[in-house]
């Protein structure tokens, strides 16, 4: 069995795993070297306001910054929650 | 007008004073004038790597400061006429270097250099800052290994961003990848990185693959630059990559493994 095994058996291929971690990190941090510097303090003062008036936490807002050669893109996202509505 | 060179990487250990040394020879030995200098304030070594630690005086800082002329500085390599090196301070702090005054002696460089090489020290800080900052070229190199294209990419972003032709506006900066440490064996068993898989991430002009090579330690306990060595894989590598650079066109190799015949087995070098 174990001889068996020490023929099936083929090594988890490493790089491959290395390549993939790697393309999902390169591809975030590019995306965020791109945004404006003033983007987290923006976020912390629109959910400032936010905060005024519907209890909402820190995960439920993001602010999305995407640029491609034709136009730039600020997108403001906010989950309510549901009691709020009641 | 000398052409800028930096050699960088983000990442420390990877080759870059290595790179640096045998890239200025290299350039050197093609009859260009060159001058390679140490940007690492405080942690100098590519007086070590060139051999010529016994023979430094005054350093790049004591330039700045106008503590000695550039010419008193430059110590002229004793295996090539045509290569300059200035070494870095070692014991003044890394603020010791000022824009203006790495300027001013790049600008004096460029009177009489065809080319100036500038070994950037690890991290993002100033001495790294400071030794792309006025760069024409970029050799950024790069280890198969995730953390060190991960500090590459983010050496881009900084060279497309903060360096002078960014600021100014001017035609960007060229940016060329050397893949060191490469291991052909080990990419074929899907341990390491190929060339391609660093290429889909990077996408940089590929200007050579140096193989590891236990040629680049004997070489630096002796203070030559590699590419002295003419058995050494290493060595040839790098040759070719001051030839590809210069514009000839050379075919890589180095990238896949060699076929090794009986007597290659037997006797293995």
């Amino acid at each position: 069995m174990s001889l068996l095994n020490y023929f099936k058996t083929t090594k988890p291929n490493s790089a491959k795993l290395a390549k993939e971690r790697l393309q999902i990190l390169v591809a975030h941090e590019r995306s965020a070297r791109n945004q404006p510097s003033y983007l987290p303090e923006l976020q912390q003062e629109l959910l400032k306001v936010i905060q005024k008036y519907i209890q909402v936490d820190q995960n439920s807002i993001s602010v999305n910054f995407d640029s491609d050669d034709k136009q730039e893109t600020l997108e403001l996202n906010i989950i309510i929650p549901e009691q709020s509505h009641t | 007008m000398a052409r800028i060179i930096v050699v960088t990487s983000g990442k420390g250990g990877v080759g870059k004073t290595t790179t640096s040394a045998a890239i200025a020879m290299g350039l050197a030995l093609k009859g260009h004038k060159t001058a390679v200098i140490d940007f690492d304030v405080g942690l100098r070594n590519l007086d070590l790597i060139m051999g010529c630690e016994r023979r430094v005086v005054y350093d790049f800082v004591n330039v700045i400061n106008g503590e000695a002329t550039l010419n008193q500085a430059l110590i002229k390599d004793k295996r090539c006429s045509q290569l300059y090196i200035l070494p870095a301070s070692q014991t003044r702090d890394k603020d010791a270097l000022t824009e203006e005054g790495v300027g001013k002696v790049l600008e004096e460089l460029s009177k009489t250099f065809k080319y100036v090489v500038c070994d950037s020290p690890a991290g993002i800080e100033r001495g790294a800052n400071l030794a792309m900052y006025f760069a024409d070229d970029a050799f950024v190199v790069t280890n198969p290994e995730i953390s060190s294209v991960r500090d590459s990419d983010r050496m881009l972003g900084i060279l497309s961003s903060k360096s002078q032709r960014a600021v100014n506006g001017s035609e960007p900066i060229k940016e060329y990848l050397l893949l060191s440490r490469y291991n052909p064996k080990r990419v074929k068993l899907g341990e390491m990185l190929s060339v391609d898989d660093v290429q889909d991430i990077l996408s940089l002009h590929l200007l050579g693959v140096i193989p590891e090579s236990k040629s680049v330690l004997s070489a630096s306990n002796a203070g030559t630059p590699v590419i002295l060595d003419e058995n050494s894989k290493a060595g040839l590598a790098y040759s070719d990559i001051v030839a590809r650079y210069l514009g000839e066109d050379i075919t890589h190799r180095f990238v896949d493994e060699e076929k090794k015949g009986l007597f290659g087995r037997i006797f293995r070098s």
